[in-house]
């Protein structure tokens, strides 16, 4: 692909997926701050709607803490009644706290559906209803956007809103995505090639278009995304189901602990009170991820929108984590879009700046990035600047597909690059040992050589390369050191891909690739048990999207391939795959860490209260309050607060994420069990203490209960 | 303690160590119709059981039909057994004049021997009949050959991948009955005789003793019975005392020689499964994390029974040492009694060298952890091992997130039926010890059958259920187990604890056959190194910690600290 | 397909029930009986051609020109047909009392031996009930008493306990101690030389 450019390096302009530039990572454009007090307020009232407990019900574990707080509040009561002030006091305390724990966890889901929904609300107000110009036999006809059918044809003109879903079949335009994408560039979008399908709710700013609508009301692609963004909330992903069946199952565990513990205490003449044991019950529960897990899902999906993708199923998002082989394209994505020369080869007994300046001459009219960079090399290389032509009689000689050369005529100097067998016919000699060599070394390094000759005499030869995306190959690395294997997808053939592949730092590549072949090596790599992520945007690309695990089709892509595909990415940008993987990683991370917190934090947990409950009938147990918890009731309350606490505590990580970086997985496993699962066996023990403290400071319990 | 006691668990693992591998790649040859020496002698037998019974040894199962013809040899074997037993006034071999075995004695029996608990409600020599003792002797060789049968189904889950069966259960079963268990049980037989226990058919002994007293001596086949008792990790001796029998193990060579036994089978089938899956490190990762366990469980048990009773110093009883001998043997001393107390309930066969009762709280605590985290630390035939691994899919279930992908163990992705059937198998034996217990200590049939006042009562019953629920058998003592009450429970008790608790897991290995398995890279979760040897034995200790810390609070540690300051109850 | 499972079943535990059983122990017995009569038959013992008793099942030795063995919990003790522990719990008071018993019977019946001398399996009983051995401790402060009712000199009593001490096995597993029933027939023997 040739586009011309006005720079002076060579960098081509971003005028499709396959040429765009790498890009160093955007700050996100949606509003990433977690604590806006609109969020909040609106977050606060949600989080007592969901105390409903039909709605509570969905959350197990939550569930029994709501179902104990109830409990423990009538118990207070009757203490109220009765008149036993000492024991209201303390019974009030916990089920006070009861009722935060529940209030916590429900303001983490709220807090993280709000921000989903923010991100809905904005997208819904640019759903305006639009008049469309309809084709019909005798010409056009104005109705409204929303009784357009699937397979009608449609024009818009400049200015004109894109009424639905279509395929450009006619016509080029740029035309203004802002709405979708955030993105205030136009994009041009064309019929026939991989740019031809436009999104509803999108302005045409120039030029016209036929369109062929593709989707009916209530199925556009921003209809779908608003839709998306408001249920895929609600619907939990394979590995959160098992999660919360396990964290069930423990509840259902502690709760016969605790019930039977009843019977136990008694024989041992131990009695406790039904209040202590609720309080037993929710401190053992893994409340903290029981009431995180629905946030830490939400806002995954959450970090993805920020970076403009848009999952269409949760699975998708988890299956990122899991990708164990992507698929990348080698042009734009691996590599800039076009070869730059970096070498001129001598051939024997040639000046080195008569070649550098022979090559210059015949590259100045050529436009093409290639044409400029073998300018720019003979600028940077041997301090040639860009000759002056005017002064003398110079006829450019362009690039024809059947003389697969251009060069200059300088009067009677005729100066030549091109193809080599071309070039050499042209010289009407065959080429000396030496440059023949040079050139078959460089086709084998990957390179593509170009023959100069001036007066039907070869003076060298000029290497062009491949270059790769700068910072490319780290993060190819860091995906390797994550175990993820990458694949380079190209047309070359398989020699050069060789080498470029190797420069690049792929692990396999798939050269000569077709449709058929794309689809056929994604098919391939299932069977071996990969799971595949892969990123396309042409038609061509739909077989193997639609074959995928993770399919990231890009917005400028065509309808077919964004039906293929389980992910868009608004931003169109090949190289988002890599932060997709590593989001939905890091949503797994938070899961894990979370769940292994919460669990680890029991250990201090019970050496805070199973001394509070025995030592009266056991005065030896107190050799188990290795806190020193000032007395049986502090210690009990004491242990609720961190409980309630701690929720609240870990909101902004569960809404953030933990920190992830691509490592081994030996690597991340030491460092998060170190941090989640040694700091969640420690941290309630100080924590504890800490609030222990302070109860017994501000003397809040003052019964032995 | 002295250097020699701490020295003798970290000497037994490495022994078991060898015979891990050396057993497992016998076991192995024999689990895949490899040659093996008794090929010549066993292929014939072999093909005369399969026509006898017949049945296709061939034809591959799934789990239903597998486990539904498992489930059909135990059943019939449990009312066989419980027929004969029942029969003994009127069967022959019965020198003693023994009487008739109690309805519930021989319920709760023969369910103990189906479900290789053998927990015994009754004392051997004084109950039940040479014959009696013989049809006991057949479910020790078929229900460990049992628990084989249920580790291969479940290991098949993990090594094969986009199967729909498992296996076929009468090769797996006859093989592991023919090759393992008749012929190592002959030779150890030989060896127990060579090292001093009886084997005859001869009525008691009656003898003048020296000082001119009047002794009647039980013998019988003792050594046979204790060869497959120990093998089959059973646990249900020839006498009441088992081990503590001087007969069962006359010396510490014997008792020596019955450890390593118990060892032999369960840890081949860890190396086994290295190898069906294709990965030895797998193997000797979960070998690790087991032998942790014990090592420290045995100087834990150890420390505290040499460290002693504190009860009796603070009571101005002042003996030369501090070692616990209150129910233990001379000749094995505290040391190798501690080792076998921890073994016993460990690699569960149940069978006892001293008086679990009369251990310290703590050590007795010990033996008992050992049956609460689910007997797998090594644990029976089979059964240890595939209990171990549904620790091993909560294990990545809990922190496996934690490395960016869900969670998968050698290839296969952990779903939510995974989890489902192991959390199953985990929820089940606590909820029968937790309830049965909880039953048991304010009603007044279990009330009354407790012998040991105060927290110690409590640790009688917890052990119990633990035991029964374990398939463990050995006896915390005390407790009237042959009473109605706790015979019929701890029989439920047994069931649950076998069938409902594993077969789960075969469940779930029929999931993973059917699955295809994930190429290992750099972002798969390691299950090899001592990282996770680390995190499993964590996952063992704190689940069950988290599940039974208060009911030992009130138990064992409140009678440990009571003890320290002299409290008797 | 099902009812012929459990046919199968059936007829595999039959199989089994006859050879395992009755036949596995037969047969064992038969080669137990061939290649190792004496410990096949339980070690017994013969004075002049008279069983008085198994080397491996302890005794009730209460006379004073015995050595004598651990406490018994079996009834009557040393039961060698009802094997027994005392199952006491160590904060159970009977296990007190019982120790403290045990402890005062030894002491009066071994004058000049302090309370701190005596090993604890001498006064805690055995888990069998039958334990055929003592420590090697437990045995030497019997010598005197034991010398002094059998007329014999204290340091050849001394030297025929030490003559029967069995150590540790491979030096690591075990304790050391003594087979009281062996050491009581040579001490018998050395006794009454012309009766032993």
């Amino acid at each position: 692909m040739t586009v011309a450019s006005s720079h002076p390096e060579p960098v081509p302009i971003p005028a499709g997926p396959g040429d765009r530039p790498s890009q160093t990572p955007r700050p996100p454009r949606r509003d990433e701050r977690l604590w806006t007090r609109e969020l909040m307020s609106a977050a606060a009232v949600n989080g007592l709607r969901k105390l409903d407990p039909r709605s509570m019900v969905r959350n197990p574990v939550m569930f029994v803490v709501e179902v104990g707080s109830v409990f423990t509040t009538a118990d207070a009561l009757r203490y109220l009644v009765t008149g036993h002030l000492a024991l209201f006091s303390f019974v009030g305390q916990i089920s006070v706290w009861l009722w935060l724990t529940v209030l916590f966890a429900n303001f983490a889901e709220a807090m993280a559906e709000g921000r989903g929904q923010a991100h809905a609300a904005a997208l819904r107000r640019t759903r305006v209803e639009t008049v469309a110009r309809r084709e019909t036999a005798t010409g056009l006809e104005e109705v409204p956007a929303t009784v357009l059918a699937k397979g009608d044809v449609v024009r818009v003109d400049a200015n004109g809103i894109i009424p639905s879903d279509g395929e450009v079949i006619e016509g080029v335009a740029s035309v203004d995505e802002s709405a979708i994408t955030g993105e205030s560039a136009p994009v041009i979008r064309e019929s026939g090639g991989d740019r031809s399908a436009v999104t509803g709710g999108t302005r045409v700013t120039s030029d016209w278009l036929r369109i062929r609508i593709a989707a009916g009301r209530g199925e556009t692609f921003l209809d779908r995304m608003i839709e998306l963004i408001e249920t895929s909330q609600r619907r939990k992903t394979p590995n959160e189901i098992a999660l919360a069946l396990l964290l069930a199952g423990m509840t259902l565990i502690f709760l016969v602990v605790v019930v039977t513990l009843a019977p136990f205490s008694a024989y041992s003449h131990a009695p406790v009170s039904v209040t202590v044991l609720i309080a037993l019950l929710v401190a053992l529960a893994p409340t903290t991820i029981g009431g995180l897990l629905s946030a830490i899902g939400i806002s995954g999906m959450n970090r993805l929108l920020e970076r403009n993708v848009l999952a269409l199923t949760g699975r998708a998002v988890e299956a990122a984590g899991d990708v164990s082989v992507i698929m990348l394209d080698k042009t734009g994505t691996l590599t800039l879009g076009n070869r730059q020369a970096t070498e001129f080869i001598c051939a024997p007994g040639v000046d080195p700046t008569q070649l550098a300046t022979a090559a210059q001459l015949a590259s100045l009219a050529d436009e093409t990035p290639e044409g400029r960079s073998i300018v720019v090399l003979a600028k940077t290389a041997h301090g040639l600047r860009e000759q002056p032509l005017g002064e003398r009689e110079a006829a450019f000689v362009p690039f024809s597909a059947q003389t697969r050369m251009s060069g200059v005529d300088l009067g009677a100097q005729q100066i030549r690059k091109g193809a080599v067998d071309a070039v050499a016919a042209w010289t009407g000699q065959s080429i000396p040992d030496e440059v023949a060599a040079t050139v078959d070394r460089i086709s084998r390094s990957g390179g593509t050589p170009l023959l100069v000759a001036q007066d039907r005499r070869v003076l060298g030869t000029v290497h062009l390369k491949d270059v790769v995306k700068e910072g490319i190959k780290d993060r190819l690395q860091a995906l390797r050191s994550a175990g993820v294997k990458t694949v380079m997808i190209t047309g070359d053939n398989p020699v050069t891909a060789a080498a470029i592949a190797s420069e690049v730092g792929v692990d396999e590549f798939l050269a000569e690739a077709t449709p058929e072949r794309k689809m056929e090596y994604v098919k391939a790599m299932k069977a071996e048990g990969y799971l595949v992520g892969m990123v396309g945007d042409g038609t061509n690309d739909a077989p193997a999207l639609a074959n995928a695990d993770v399919a990231v089709a890009m917005n400028t892509g065509t309808m077919a391939a964004r039906e293929a595909g389980n992910m868009i990415d608004l931003d169109s940008n090949p190289t988002k795959l890599i932060e997709i993987v590593e989001v939905g990683k890091q949503i797994l991370i938070t899961r894990g860490a979370l769940t292994t917190f919460s669990v680890a934090n029991d250990v201090a947990k019970y050496f805070a209260i199973i001394p509070a409950m025995f030592v009266v009938a056991f005065p030896g147990l107190s050799a188990l309050n290795v806190m020193h918890l000032t007395s049986p009731g502090t210690a009990i309350l004491s242990a609720i607060i961190f409980n309630a606490l701690i929720i609240p505590a870990l909101i902004p990580l569960a809404l953030r994420g933990v920190h992830y970086r691509p490592a081994g997985a030996a690597v991340i496993l030491r460092r998060n069990l170190l941090i989640y699962g040694m700091g969640g066996i420690i941290l309630p023990f100080a924590g504890i203490k800490v609030i222990d403290m302070a109860v017994s400071a501000l003397h809040l319990v003052s019964v032995i209960h | 303690m002295t250097w020699q006691g701490a020295l003798q668990p970290i000497i037994l693992v490495a022994v078991v160590a060898v015979l891990a591998w050396s057993v497992g790649s016998y076991l192995y040859r024999v689990f895949e119709n490899q040659r093996t020496y008794l090929d010549p002698v066993l292929i014939p037998v072999e093909r005369a059981v399969y026509r006898l019974c017949g049945v296709d040894p061939q034809a591959e199962m799934r789990w239903t039909t597998y486990v539904f013809a498992l489930l059909a040899v135990n059943v019939v074997g449990f009312l066989v057994l419980f027929g004969l037993l029942t029969l003994q006034p009127l069967l022959p071999l019965n020198p003693a004049h023994l009487p008739a075995i109690p309805f519930w004695t021989a319920w709760n029996t023969a369910v103990s021997f189906m479900t290789n608990t053998n927990w015994q409600v009754y004392g051997g020599e004084t109950t039940m009949s040479y014959l009696s003792q013989s049809w006991l002797v057949v479910q020790q060789f078929l229900s460990p050959v049992s628990g084989i049968c249920l580790f291969l189904a479940v290991a098949r889950g993990f090594s094969r991948q986009n199967s729909r069966t498992l296996g076929n259960f009468w090769h797996d079963f006859v093989r592991s009955l023919l090759w393992v268990a008749v012929p190592f049980a002959i030779v150890a037989t030989i060896v127990l005789v060579a090292l001093g226990s009886p084997q005859n058919l001869k009525a008691y002994t009656h003898v003048t003793t020296l000082q001119g007293g009047h002794q009647i001596i039980a013998q019988g086949p003792i050594a046979a019975m204790t060869a497959i008792m120990q093998l089959g990790d059973n646990g249900g001796g020839f006498m009441n005392m088992n081990a503590a029998h001087p007969f069962e193990a006359p010396n510490v060579a014997s008792l020596l020689f019955q450890l390593v036994l118990g060892f032999a089978i369960p840890a081949g089938l860890i190396y086994v499964f290295g190898k069906m899956i294709k990965d030895r490190r797998q193997s000797w990762a979960i070998f690790a994390a087991m032998a942790v366990m014990f090592i420290g469980g045995s100087l834990v048990l150890y420390h505290f029974e040499a460290a002693g009773s504190a009860m009796l110093p603070m009571h101005q009883v002042h003996l030369a040492s501090a070692g616990n001998m209150v129910g233990k043997e001379t000749r094995f001393g505290v040391g190798t009694t501690s080792l076998f107390e921890n073994s016993t309930t460990a690699v569960s066969w149940g069978s006892v060298a001293a008086s679990n009762d009369s251990l310290t709280p703590i050590g007795g605590m010990v033996a008992l952890f050992n049956m609460l985290t689910g007997e797998v630390i090594f644990g029976s035939w089979g059964v240890g091992m595939i209990g171990m691994l549904a620790y091993v899919v909560l294990a990545i279930f809990l922190a496996g997130l934690m490395v960016g992908r869900t969670p998968e163990y050698l290839g296969k992705k952990i779903g939510a039926y995974e989890v489902k059937m192991a959390v199953l198998a985990m929820v089940v034996p606590s909820f029968v010890i937790l309830i049965l217990a909880a039953l048991s200590v304010v009603i007044r049939p279990g009330l009354a059958g407790i012998f040991n006042p105060g927290p110690h009562g409590l640790t009688e019953v917890l052990y119990a259920f633990a035991s029964g629920v374990g398939n463990n058998g050995s006896a915390f003592g005390g407790l009237a187990a042959a009473s109605p009450w706790y015979a019929a429970t701890v029989g439920v008790a047994m069931l649950l604890g076998r069938f409902p608790m594993y077969i789960p897991l075969v469940a779930m290995a029929s999931v993973l056959a059917g699955k295809q398995r994930i190429p290992v890279s750099a972002g798969t979760f390691p299950t090899h190194g001592p990282l996770f040897v680390v995190l499993l034995v964590g996952t063992v200790l704190i689940v069950g910690a988290l599940v039974f810390f208060p009911v030992l609070a009130l138990g064992p540690l409140a009678e440990q600290f009571a003890m320290r300051s002299g409290q008797l109850f | 397909m099902r009812p012929a499972v459990l046919l199968s079943a059936l007829r595999l535990v039959l199989l089994a029930t006859l050879v395992l059983g009755p036949v596995y122990l037969f047969a064992m017995t038969g080669v137990a009986q061939l290649l190792l009569p004496a410990q096949a038959n339980g070690s017994l013992v013969r004075v002049h051609g008279q069983v008085v008793g198994s080397r491996l099942i302890g005794q009730a030795f209460t006379a004073p020109r015995f050595f004598q063995g651990r406490p018994s919990a079996t009834t009557p003790a040393y039961n060698a047909a009802g094997s027994a522990a005392s199952n006491l719990g160590p904060t159970n008071p009977a296990l007190l009392q019982h120790v403290r018993a045990h402890l005062h019977q030894f002491l009066q019946e071994n004058p000049g031996v302090r309370p701190g001398q005596v090993p604890p399996a001498m006064v805690e009983s055995s888990a069998s009930g039958i334990d055929p051995d003592i420590p090697v401790a437990g045995a030497l402060l019997q010598v005197p008493r034991v010398a002094r009712a059998n007329g014999l000199p204290v340091a050849l009593v001394r030297h025929l306990v030490l003559s029967h001490v069995r150590g540790r096995f491979l030096g690591i597993f075990g304790a050391s101690y003594v087979n009281v029933l062996e050491l009581n027939v040579a001490l018998q023997r050395l006794a009454r030389p012309a009766s032993g």
